[in-house]
């Protein structure tokens, strides 16, 4: 670990949470709905309910899939870097626990993407 | 009186000899390390410099005038091409797109590759190698200079041609390419030449610029295909340099081998990421296509690269790593870029499309593992979205790999299905990777790559927007404020390309041509 330079060579990370202004990143990405190139970044204040991103961000984020209409919240599968995760959607972002910088996925059983592709 | 007069001229071989090794000198008023401070940091140990074989047997004032003579031809042809309007004899007006490609994401890159073989060369201790950074130094600003030259052409006809130097620093996927070389520039003079003189121009030119070139002349552009060609016989010599460096240092110590084969696996990635967008432009980006990125891997890579890696056996070097996931990757990566331009082309200063029936064919033939089953039925989709007025422009930003800077896209070796996330904690921050590849390239120096400028953190800090702009005031439009920040206009160099004003206009101006007027 380490870099090889001339002499001391130590920097503070450019992404670190002070620099946002309040708010924290949260990366979410839909399991197997690819017509969205790649998962998203979003800065959330971190007493954000967590429930208000599911009914006032996401639908603006993702509601452009046919999918997303058919979403049952109450059966999605969660995943906190790539493991099992179980969200309460009362609490806010502070109190799940979700860290600067957190990633988030979601799976929806039985919605397969575009004629089944994962688009 | 007698007088003893010298030869007039001096032989092919001392000449070589004053003009090469003759102008070095080993300093005394200050020690060689001070002269050469870089030179022993990165650990490669070097014992003797007049080992060194100069690949080129070129002195500077024959160098001048073979590049002069290269110069005069090439002009005089992009002469001709500009004077008989030759821009409207390409295939048809999508094709512009990949010369924005090449002139935003390229051309900046043979500038930095200037800079660096000119500081390379002034690291060198040895005089053989310092001349060989020179003549590629000066070949590099050369290619920098005839790619604008040529392509300032059509900055007169078309839109997203205007400011490549601005958009570099800017635009959110040039931070791809930008991003790689100021990874190589800002390492040891030793990790340069591997990087870019060997890893890039050895390895991996030909992915590069046979596309380029070769699409250029199947598409009509005279104009490309000219400076191509200009630059091929300067491309030669930059590659008998990059496999000069290698063998060089893998012979003066053993204990350099670990070190340079760290490089190679290295930067043999980060150029295949970064060639991610030639893939792209090969499948989707030319009308007339010259083959598949795939087939361009089989044969540059697969077999080519193969043979090299075979020959540098005898050193002790392996083939690069991750060499398993690329074979797999070949079926889609060209298919994920496209897609991802397509979500975000209203960012974007080049505009994409959906394929036509027949291409969609062609991809379908050319990709039969993979383009029916996960990427004809996601093109479809958009296509019948578009013709209902609903065509897509993603509006919320992507995450990004911290090393190679693309937004994650890419999908698990073995699972086109799933995206590949992968992530490290690193002094109280998390950090995330598009492959282990990258991955493992963030844990080799955590520190370089934590100061990332990551393009879609540096919107939401608030750093992309122009001076005095306000991003707290009531109706901010971040989209708008960022499009003014890269100097985009918003209907005119972004969306799709069905409607822009490039289309209107090449019609308008071939029909001008082809036609009689009504």
């Amino acid at each position: 670990m380490g870099v090889a330079a001339i002499k001391e060579y130590s920097f503070e990370s450019a992404d670190r949470l002070e620099n946002f202004h309040g708010n924290q990143l949260l990366y979410i990405g839909w399991d197997q709905h690819l017509l969205f190139c790649s998962p998203f970044c979003l800065p959330f204040p971190p007493n954000m309910r967590f429930g208000d991103i599911i009914d006032k961000v996401l639908p603006g984020v993702f509601g452009y899939h046919p999918d997303f209409a058919k979403i049952d919240w109450s059966k999605v599968e969660w995943l906190k870097s790539s493991q099992p995760w179980q969200p309460d959607f009362n609490k806010t972002l502070a109190e799940l626990g979700l860290k600067h910088k957190d990633v988030l996925r979601f799976r929806t059983p039985g919605l397969t993407g575009i004629k089944g592709s994962a688009s | 009186m007698d007088m003893k007069v010298g030869k007039k001229k001096l032989g092919l071989k001392e000449k070589y000899q004053h003009m090469t090794r003759g102008l070095g000198w080993e300093t005394t008023y200050q020690s060689m390390d001070d002269v050469f401070p870089f030179v022993k940091y990165e650990g490669i140990k070097i014992h003797d410099w007049d080992k060194w074989e100069d690949p080129f047997r070129l002195t500077m004032d024959a160098y001048w005038k073979y590049q002069a003579e290269k110069e005069r031809k090439l002009y005089a042809i992009i002469d001709a091409y500009a004077q008989n309007n030759g821009h409207l004899n390409v295939t048809d007006a999508r094709y512009l797109n990949a010369i924005k490609l090449f002139l935003n994401g390229i051309s900046p890159l043979e500038y930095m590759a200037h800079r660096g073989f000119a500081m390379t060369g002034r690291q060198f201790p040895g005089v053989g190698a310092r001349v060989a950074c020179l003549m590629q130094s000066l070949d590099e600003i050369r290619h920098a200079q005839t790619q604008i030259h040529s392509l300032s052409n059509y900055n007169k006809y078309y839109n997203g041609f205007h400011e490549y130097r601005h958009m570099l620093e800017r635009v959110w996927y040039l931070s791809v390419p930008r991003s790689f070389f100021d990874d190589a520039v800002t390492a040891g003079p030793f990790e340069f030449m591997v990087a870019i003189g060997f890893s890039f121009e050895y390895v991996l030119t030909n992915l590069l610029f046979v596309p380029f070139v070769s699409g250029a002349a199947y598409n009509g552009d005279m104009g490309t295909m000219t400076f191509g060609f200009s630059a091929q016989s300067d491309e030669a010599r930059h590659m008998t340099l990059g496999l000069e460096v290698i063998k060089f240092v893998l012979e003066q110590d053993p204990d350099n081998l670990p070190i340079v084969q760290q490089w190679i696996d290295k930067w043999t990635w980060r150029g295949y990421r970064v060639l991610t967008l030639v893939g792209m432009m090969m499948d989707y980006m030319l009308p007339k296509r010259i083959m598949s990125w795939k087939e361009a891997w089989e044969v540059y890579f697969e077999e080519n690269g193969g043979a090299l890696f075979k020959d540098l056996a005898r050193y002790g070097i392996r083939p690069p790593k991750w060499l398993d996931q690329i074979e797999q990757d070949k079926d889609h990566i060209s298919h994920q870029a496209w897609a991802t331009f397509y979500n975000y082309a209203a960012a974007c200063n080049f505009h994409t499309w959906i394929p036509t029936d027949d291409e969609l064919d062609w991809l379908s033939q050319k990709y039969p593992n993979s383009f029916d089953k996960y990427y004809r039925p996601r093109l479809e989709h958009w296509r019948e979205e578009a013709k209902k007025g609903n065509r897509f422009y993603n509006k919320t930003l992507p995450m990004l790999c911290q090393t190679c800077q693309i937004p994650m896209i890419f999908t698990e070796p073995g699972d086109p299905t799933q995206i590949c996330y992968r992530e490290v904690d690193y002094k109280d921050n998390k950090y995330h990777f598009c492959s282990d590849g990258c991955k493992e390239i963030f844990e080799h120096e955590p520190e370089k790559y934590i100061q990332a400028w990551l393009p879609v953190h540096q919107i939401y800090q608030g750093n992309c927007f122009e001076e005095g702009v306000d991003p707290t005031a009531e109706g901010f439009d971040p989209l708008s404020a960022v499009l003014d920040y890269y100097h985009l206009a918003q209907g005119r160099d972004n969306l799709d390309f069905e409607g822009s004003e490039d289309q209107k206009n090449f019609e308008a101006w071939r029909g001008m041509a082809t036609k009689n007027a009504a």
